[in-house]
């Protein structure tokens, strides 16, 4: 462990995976998968949702104990019974659904599990000071005796990574870690996973970003289908070839042209401030002035806590009344007070969060498409169960939702399809403002194309689109326009010739930048 | 369901799935050991599986209302207390004050809609707890029960200002919802019974306030930014199981032909099990009023077979108890 670094290639590998197949009754999710985890390397594992990722990492980690082929660590063949098992191998999940307690303190939370106790009694103090000494020395700065609930999700996702770390492991996966942090915090990240090399860790990471591929990825290794299309390394993998690998079809340009059809103007904001939620006394969103016009994309840019969720929310009547200043639709006032009547003034809210906040997870997909419409769908408070139905295939034909059947359950979809149930809701209530939130956050690169091509075609329609996504080049390739906020305040307006990357970061990191009259 | 799957062992295994199939077959178990334990043929007399049947709707008629209540996400512990509170208020206005069915009928019906509706806006406007704010308004029924009724059995032996009793007839609704038609074949209670599961089964499965009702079980935050009238809807499911609950007490004093401020205790705990071992999940937002049909057929024969084999009532309770834990275990969802 402690031995001196030398060229990653040469070593022999941490584990090897041999002839890893994997079914689900019926459905083979893996087969035939090898691959080696080399000590002092970042190998990246891709491929679309699906794919087989998340089983892997399972089978690695002791949660699917049935399996076929060879693990091997250090040329040692083993077999993790259980997670409990996996640990003591030195073998680290950190998963992507958080495993911490809500109710039990961070450092509770770093040795659940393994606590360390005296006479069957856990010892608090040596755990507290032992977490608050570690946490030090990773730079993370949360306090130990706080509970997890009352964390916000970064610092928890922090907590989760710690906790992992605080094990000794010597492989760690990481599934999509950064998911919920910002860019400080993704930066401390990739800082601990370049000290976790040096100690000679051989760290697995999923991720759907490119550029943290690029970034801090040493091999790439993608899956498609339950099968292992390639290994290379990360530095002889452009990301056009990536792509191709992962999807199996060569796709000519990541983003579709996007042509403007801007129109007369549809939302109109001045001085608009909403309070947070939980704490009246502060404003989320702190007297926005914005327009949007009838079949334009607007980038609302920002890092996380720059009120941009909150002023969507605030804008649908999510958090209540509890906005101020003015908001006209179309010329009218618009009436704030609950989703409900957002709705039916034609606003559409897509959450960033479609398990949580977006869908109903064990209705169908018809009941889900139609849940924001029913209203219109039964005038006289009877549904019309055919009625429905054929909005749902309309809607189903035009977002390419591929489900056996619209009767099915929508928890038993995959990422991508979700969320086009979630759209095809927003879609059912013909709104003129469409509001969304990450459309397209935790779905593969196909589905992601396809719901880029979904916004070119609702502005052609006339629909105003107001859109936040924490990746960058996405908001620069859909906006037509980009206004961008810190702490509530606009610190910037682009066109779509003006904004670049650094310059939005810059912007959202609280630099005043003028550019537009 | 519609089209047959490649696969034989996909099929069966779709069909288990099934929360129906599975509720029937729990049924058809129950029936089978009817069959076994037939007490010298009695299981096989048309009267049993009539008795099985009136005995069974009151217990039917509290889970139908506690359907909704549960496939909106919440729980009511107050349908027995309501039922106890209907029950005697029932029997004053009908027995000791005389008053007409339209008049007592309606006002019943009223009261119980009212603690429906009480411990729903608690839960769906002050955020209390489902389980805390029921809890309360059914111990809040109890007493309300009580204190109407003095804490005495309210039946035709009504007290005189002197002290002394005197004993006036059963009133004509009473023997009316205890009576049969059918050639003496279908109680009047049963009947109550499949029309009330009808009407729920209608909202539920058939009106826009049931599909916004599962969306609340399932989601509510989801729903609530789907456009869903929340709060409404909640306090609507809680008002509903309280005329429910209504309609059972009046049954039950019709069929007691009295008021007994004490009955129905413990009753809401035998409905929450009919709707689980139907297959509804505590969770909210799965399940039906078919399925709690199916459940309240379950628990009905299973009491009636015990009963005809005279277990004696301690065995029956144990057994009851495990016999619920095996149906749930059967009916757990696979885990992918």
């Amino acid at each position: 462990m402690a031995s001196k670094p030398e060229p990653a290639a040469d070593r022999p590998p941490l584990v090897r995976m041999t002839g890893i197949g994997k079914r689900f009754g019926p459905v083979q999710v893996l087969q035939d998968v090898s691959l080696e985890i080399r000590a002092g390397e970042v190998l990246i594992l891709a491929g679309e949702n699906g794919a087989g990722k998340s089983t892997l990492i399972k089978i690695l980690g002791g949660v699917h104990t049935e399996y076929e082929g060879t693990i091997e660590l250090l040329g040692r063949p083993i077999r993790p019974g259980s997670p409990l098992e996996a640990n003591a191998l030195g073998i680290a999940v950190i998963y992507q659904e958080l495993s911490l307690v809500p109710s039990m303190t961070v450092a509770d939370n770093i040795f659940l599990g393994r606590p360390i106790t005296h006479a069957g009694f856990v010892r608090d103090g040596v755990q507290v000071a032992q977490s608050r000494a570690l946490l030090e020395q990773l730079g993370i700065e949360i306090d130990v005796r706080s509970r997890a609930e009352d964390l916000p999700i970064a610092q928890r996702q922090l907590t989760e990574i710690a906790k992992a770390l605080a094990q000794d492991a010597k492989v760690i996966v990481m599934d999509e870690p950064t998911s919920s942090l910002n860019a400080p915090e993704v930066e401390k990240l990739f800082g601990l996973i370049q000290g976790l090399k040096r100690r000679g860790c051989g760290i697995v990471y999923i991720t759907h970003k490119m550029e943290e591929i690029e970034r801090i990825g040493d091999r790439v290794s993608v899956l498609r289908d339950g099968r292992h299309v390639g290994t290379a390394p990360a530095a002889e993998l452009p990301p056009a070839r990536l792509v191709e690998w992962m999807v199996g079809r060569e796709m000519e340009e990541q983003f579709p042209r996007h042509n403007s059809h801007r129109g007369e103007p549809r939302l109109r904001l001045e001085g608009f401030s909403v309070a947070a939620p939980g704490n009246r006394t502060r404003l989320a969103v702190d007297g926005v002035s914005l327009r949007v016009c009838a079949g334009e994309i607007l980038g609302v840019g920002g890092l996380q806590g720059s009120g941009a969720s909150d002023l969507f929310a605030g804008l649908f009547g999510a958090y209540g009344r509890a906005t101020s200043g003015q908001a006209l639709l179309n010329g009218q006032p618009l009436t704030i007070s609950t989703p409900r009547r957002a709705i039916s003034q034609g606003v559409a809210y897509l959450t960033n969060d479609r398990k949580a906040t977006g869908l109903v997870l064990p209705l169908s997909i018809v009941a889900n498409a139609t849940l924001g419409d029913l209203p219109r769908l039964s005038p006289r408070g009877w549904r019309r169960p055919g009625a429905e139905l054929e909005a749902a295939q309309r809607h189903a034909k035009t977002l390419a939702l591929r489900a056996a059947s619209l009767d099915l359950e929508v928890g038993a979809l995959s990422g991508g399809n979700q969320q086009k149930v979630a759209l095809a809701k927003w879609l059912q209530v013909k709104p003129q403002l469409m509001l969304l939130d990450e459309p397209t956050r935790g779905i593969d690169v196909g589905a992601k194309r396809e719901i880029y091509e979904l916004l070119n075609a609702l502005t052609t329609e006339g629909i105003a689109i107001m859109l936040i996504t924490s990746e960058l080049p996405e908001l620069l390739a859909l906006s037509d326009r980009i206004v961008v906020l810190h702490r509530g305040r606009v610190t910037a307006e682009f066109t779509r010739q003006q904004a670049t990357a650094e310059r939005v970061l810059a912007a959202a990191m609280g630099e005043e930048v003028r550019l537009t009259a | 369901m519609s089209t047959p799957p490649a696969v034989a062992g996909r099929a069966a295994e779709r069909f288990w799935a099934n929360p129906a199939t599975r509720a029937l077959a729990a049924l058809a178990l129950v029936v089978l050991l009817g069959c076994c334990f037939n007490a010298q043929g009695a299981f096989f007399k048309l009267g049993t599986h009539r008795d099985a049947l009136r005995q069974a709707s009151v217990f039917g008629l509290l889970a139908c209302g506690m359907s909704l209540v549960i496939i909106g996400g919440g729980i009511d512990l107050a349908v027995g207390s309501v039922l106890a509170l209907v029950a005697v208020s029932f029997s004053l206005m009908s027995i000791h004050w005389g008053w007409a069915p339209i008049v007592a009928v309606p006002l019943c019906l009223g009261i119980g809609t009212a603690c429906g509706a009480v411990a729903g806006g608690l839960t769906a406007g002050f955020r209390i707890q489902p389980f805390i704010a029921t809890l309360a308004m059914m111990v809040f029924a109890r007493g309300m029960a009580k204190t109407i009724s003095s804490g005495m059995k309210v039946s035709t032996a009504v007290k005189n200002a002197d002290g002394a009793y005197h004993y006036v007839d059963v009133p004509g609704v009473f023997r009316l919802i205890d009576s049969r038609v059918l050639g003496g074949n279908l109680a009047v209670v049963t009947l109550i019974f499949l029309v009330c599961a009808a009407l729920a089964w209608i909202a539920l499965a058939r009106h826009r306030w049931g599909r916004q009702l599962y969306a609340i079980g399932g989601n509510e935050e989801a729903a609530r930014l789907s456009g869903v009238p929340v709060n409404l809807t909640k306090i609507l499911a809680y008002a509903a199981s309280g005329l429910l609950a209504a309609v059972a007490g009046m049954c039950q004093a019709a069929q007691e032909q009295q008021g007994d401020p004490e009955t129905g205790a413990g009753y809401e705990l035998t409905a929450i099990a009919i709707v689980v071992i139907g297959g509804t999940t505590l969770t909210g937002g799965r399940g039906g009023i078919g399925l709690t049909l199916l459940g309240t057929l379950t628990i009905g024969y299973l009491e009636k077979i015990l009963s005809i084999n005279a277990v004696p009532e301690a065995s029956r309770l144990m057994l009851t108890g495990v016999i619920i834990v095996v149906a749930v275990l059967t009916q757990r969802r696979q885990r992918a």
